[in-house]
């Protein structure tokens, strides 16, 4: 029982930073994206349109990895694998 | 939750939620919930798509073809910017990816206890209603794109210019005995390339639609706190209005953007393949 406890504690601070660390990227990453794409625009305006589908394509791609390792948290605090493997050893 | 004898806890909740409908196993577990949706979803889109494309008229189009019409349009343009090499395979493969995915995405607006709970009734105990939250559907399309790309290979340089490639680039070398000993590292570098290119494509469009339905699960959580006509369970559950409302609406814009990416990375990586370094 105890080392379930430790078990599931650390699982949280896994979890935890998972979540935040992939929130702390994206959200570094969406700025400088966002603030190079306003730049760019700025400067050439009549780019826009080529600008924004680009912007959107980057913004798919930098999106994944979080969105990945907020899926993999997700799954080690609802479903995570190596509890039975505790559970019965 | 009212039909269960005891009620169930939010983690069970969650876990029953991500347990798919399925049948045999080990190697053979099908998971025939993702199976039925997309196929049903594709037949029905598609179905929809070569009526209308029968029907088309070059006067006046009705307002259902003048939407296809757009779209297809938005991909061939998308395809012709990118893709130069001629092949009639590469705009019918993006329209296909791109309003296939984006309907079996567009799957994770209804509500998440809707179609499991209706199915229910027909005594189906697990059902996941969003196919491109199962990793199994994401790879198959991603593993696809992978067989295309090593048949565009061999198409357009041949095996012999494939092969070439492979052991010549990125490193290039004048010298006989530099090449060869830039053979092997060349090799390991593009197979590493070559393999990361359908893992990450699988993954990004599972990672966020899995996450997607799994922040909507949540959130219907807060409505499943309701104890009673007291404040703080009409104040949980019209948070869970307010929220399910607001990630609905900004999950849209993921919806579109996740088919469009993986829609944009297919031909780019198709593009890669019929051109030569």
């Amino acid at each position: 029982m105890e080392t379930l406890a430790v078990f599931f504690g650390q699982t949280q601070i896994a979890v935890a930073f998972l979540i935040g660390m992939g929130a702390l990227g994206t959200a570094l990453g969406f700025g400088i994206l966002g603030g190079r794409f306003l730049e760019s625009v700025a400067r050439q305006p009549e780019l826009l349109n080529t600008q924004r589908v680009n912007m959107f394509i980057v913004a798919g791609l930098l999106d994944a990895f979080t969105a990945i390792a907020t899926a993999i948290a997700i799954l080690l605090l609802y479903a995570n694998p190596l509890v039975s493997q505790i559970r019965g050893g | 939750m009212a039909a269960a004898d005891t009620p169930i806890t939010a983690n069970e909740y969650i876990s029953h939620h991500l347990v798919n409908l399925q049948v045999g196993s080990g190697f053979w577990t099908l998971h025939l919930d993702t199976l039925i949706v997309s196929g049903l979803v594709g037949c029905a889109v598609f179905g929809l798509m070569y009526h209308v494309g029968r029907r088309a008229t070059a006067g006046v189009p009705g307002k259902l073809q003048a939407f296809i019409e757009i779209v297809v349009g938005m991909v061939d343009r998308q395809v012709k910017d990118t893709f130069h090499a001629k092949s009639e395979l590469v705009t019918p493969l993006a329209i296909t990816v791109f309003i296939w995915i984006f309907c079996m995405n567009a799957l994770d607006l209804i509500p998440v206890d809707f179609i499991p709970k209706l199915l229910e009734l027909f005594g189906v105990k697990y059902f996941k209603a969003v196919p491109t939250t199962d990793p199994n559907a994401t790879f198959a399309m991603s593993l696809s794109v992978f067989a295309l790309i090593i048949a565009f290979n061999l198409k357009f340089k041949g095996a012999g210019g494939f092969l070439h490639e492979l052991f010549t680039a990125p490193f290039h070398a004048e010298n006989k005995l530099l090449q060869i000993a830039l053979a092997p590292v060349n090799c390991v570098l593009r197979v590493i390339e070559e393999i990361a290119r359908p893992v990450s494509l699988a993954l990004r469009l599972f990672g966020n639609l899995f996450a997607g339905e799994v922040v909507f699960i949540l959130i219907v959580l807060l409505a499943g706190a309701w104890s009673g006509p007291t404040l703080g369970s009409a104040a949980s559950f019209l948070g869970h209005v307010v929220l399910s409302l607001a990630w609905a609406i900004f999950h849209i814009l993921i919806i579109t953007l996740q088919a469009f990416v993986f829609m944009m990375l297919t031909i780019i990586y198709l593009t890669l393949a019929s051109e030569s370094h």
